[in-house]
């Protein structure tokens, strides 16, 4: 298959605002004109801070969520107003930042991860075979599938929605900050896990998340996302050696550190009128204003 | 060692649950001198949080004792004052910011009304006296030590109607009101973005030179502890494993764990090899 697995055109999202009376009385704009695309087999990474839009982004891939505006082609397929159900089956998968609450508290994990294998309509007699097989993929223990999600730790509880994930092996992975709430030791070793899945299965990668350092070593191009807008894109190596947005350096000084090398390459932080430069002190409305930033 | 300003000395703790008691922390020993930094590093789990919680003394007991060691602050010890003089010390002359700063807030008061009642109390167990007008003015000066651009709009203001990171300088504000020696960050800026973390951070450095604080920052970033102290205790399912100049055991860690954890951190510069490891194996 040639051609981007992922393609997205022009996305754009709008949110009514409500007064307290329940009016509509305005409108926010959420997503912002995005376009990128993944080449299959690319980790493809989206930076910004909460508000930048990431997440809708992904709930629109998913179809969670309907675009306002714009397009989204995966694997060449137009899927922008497919709905969740069956143009996406077999193709995209995403797994979510807190492992804990996406778990089925009251299920077992053989549970969990046999509920797409139902939906898909997968043979009942070798659901229980797929599940070890699952199990063992994301390097877990057959007996896992008896347990239930309060007996695993965070990092084993993550292992599992990538395992569910995997049931109906997808195209695309969309992963959500997928490690932003385990410790550090656990977070490398569930990275390493993806990558090796990634290669093994010929995953392609979205990777949404605003740890900077995670997604240098892991992402090999990157987009960053302020309030809505993708301000730049890039291979990951030159957009964070030479970020040319002011809200690109904004982000790298702000990331702490672990060492002197690190430290040289962070950009100084941006001034304005000789000011500290703060996330919210960038100009948000208009385009205008962007470009007097640059 | 006198010099200490806090000094935690064999400290253990034990938690009973379901009858049955669980040795969490382990002969814990630190030392925070006045005016320095000093970082406790650590997973989840490691017992940097009850450490923090048995020093200000709001450890819930039970289910945790304190079964041996010491906790002098300035050559006192706080496990066996008088608790009356314990309270008087506790938010005043030793303060503490949480990780959630919109949580940690009252959201059905004013920002001002909030802190001119801790300042109230305080003084209360301090002795000391104050007019209504000078307990505001004191706000409004804190306020602006955390660098607010309109104190008098902050202090009208509810929880709701300020940012995360104005809401993490407001607990800031409130922890320096009577005037602490010792601050005890727990993981502040965690909940917030990075580039209000990085503010929050500056702002306590800021801060600690200016008011002479003695500041123990707890954290599970390594970059943050980098960037904050002096001094680093490490801390691993109950134990300080290791400890030194922030500096020195960046550069030459001693302790497998530590060295680990080290690793394990993505770099900015890249050069991390995922998939290659034992972990993927």
């Amino acid at each position: 298959m040639s051609g981007p697995m992922l393609r997205i055109e022009n996305l754009t999202k709008t949110f009514p605002v409500r007064n307290a009376f329940g009016r509509i009385s305005g409108e926010v704009t959420a997503v912002d004109n995005v376009s990128f695309s993944i080449e299959p087999g690319r980790v493809y990474g989206l930076a910004g801070e909460s508000g930048s839009g990431k997440s809708t982004i992904a709930r629109m891939i998913m179809g969670l969520t309907r675009p306002t505006a714009g397009e989204i082609f995966l694997d060449g397929l137009n899927i922008t107003d497919a709905g969740s159900g069956r143009a996406r089956r077999g193709k995209v998968q995403m797994v979510f930042q807190n492992p804990g609450s996406s778990l089925n508290a009251r299920r077992t994990i053989g549970q969990s991860i046999a509920v797409p294998l139902e939906a898909h309509g997968h043979p009942r007699r070798d659901r229980a075979r797929r599940i070890d097989e699952l199990l063992e993929m994301v390097q877990l223990p057959a007996e896992f599938a008896e347990r239930y999600p309060h007996e695993l730790s965070g990092g084993q509880k993550q292992r599992v929605a990538i395992a569910r994930a995997l049931a109906m092996p997808p195209k695309l992975l969309v992963l959500d900050e997928p490690t932003s709430a385990l410790d550090v030791s656990v977070q490398a070793k569930v990275i390493d896990l993806l990558v090796d899945l990634g290669g093994r299965l010929n995953l392609t990668f979205l990777f949404i998340s605003h740890d900077l350092s995670l997604m240098r070593n892991f992402a090999q191009d990157v987009g960053v996302l302020y309030l809505g807008r993708m301000v730049e894109a890039g291979a990951t190596a030159e957009v964070f050696e030479k970020p040319r947005h002011d809200y690109t350096k904004l982000l790298l000084a702000s990331v702490p550190v672990m060492s002197a090398e690190e430290e040289a390459m962070r950009p100084a932080l941006p001034l304005v009128d000789g000011e500290l430069l703060t996330s919210d002190r960038l100009p948000a409305e208009s385009n205008t204003s962007f470009e007097r930033l640059e | 060692m006198s010099e200490a300003l806090l000094s935690v000395r064999d400290l253990c703790v034990d938690f009973t649950t379901y009858g049955r008691p669980l040795s969490v922390l382990k002969n814990v020993s630190l030392d925070v001198a006045a005016r320095s930094q000093v970082a406790l590093v650590g997973e989840t789990g490691s017992g940097k949080t009850v450490t923090t919680k048995a020093i200000m003394g709001i450890l819930r007991q039970p289910p945790a004792s304190i079964t041996a060691g010491r906790i002098l602050y300035d050559g006192r010890d706080l496990l066996t004052m008088p608790k009356k003089e314990r309270l008087a010390l506790r938010g005043t002359a030793m303060a503490m910011v949480f990780q959630d700063p919109v949580r940690s807030l009252n959201p059905v008061f004013s920002i001002g009304d909030q802190m001119r009642t801790i300042l109230k109390y305080a003084d209360r167990r301090l002795g000391r006296r104050r007019t209504r007008t000078q307990r505001m003015d004191r706000v409004l000066e804190v306020l602006g030590q955390v660098r607010m651009r309109e104190p008098e709009r902050v202090a009208r203001s509810y929880p709701v109607m300020l940012s995360g990171g104005m809401c993490q300088r407001v607990l800031i504000a409130m922890s320096l009101l009577s005037e602490p020696r010792l601050l005890i960050a727990d993981e502040p800026g965690t909940a917030l973005d990075v580039t209000t973390q990085a503010q929050i951070l500056k702002l306590l450095k800021k801060l600690v030179q200016e008011q002479d604080l003695a500041l123990l920052m707890i954290t599970h970033n390594l970059g943050v502890v980098r960037e904050t102290s002096n001094y680093v205790y490490v801390m691993h399912k109950g134990r300080v494993v290791e400890q030194g100049r922030t500096a020195e055991l960046f550069a030459e860690p001693k302790e497998d764990y530590t060295r680990q954890l080290i690793a394990a951190v993505p770099r900015l510069t890249g050069g991390m090899s995922f998939g290659t490891s034992e972990a993927s194996r």
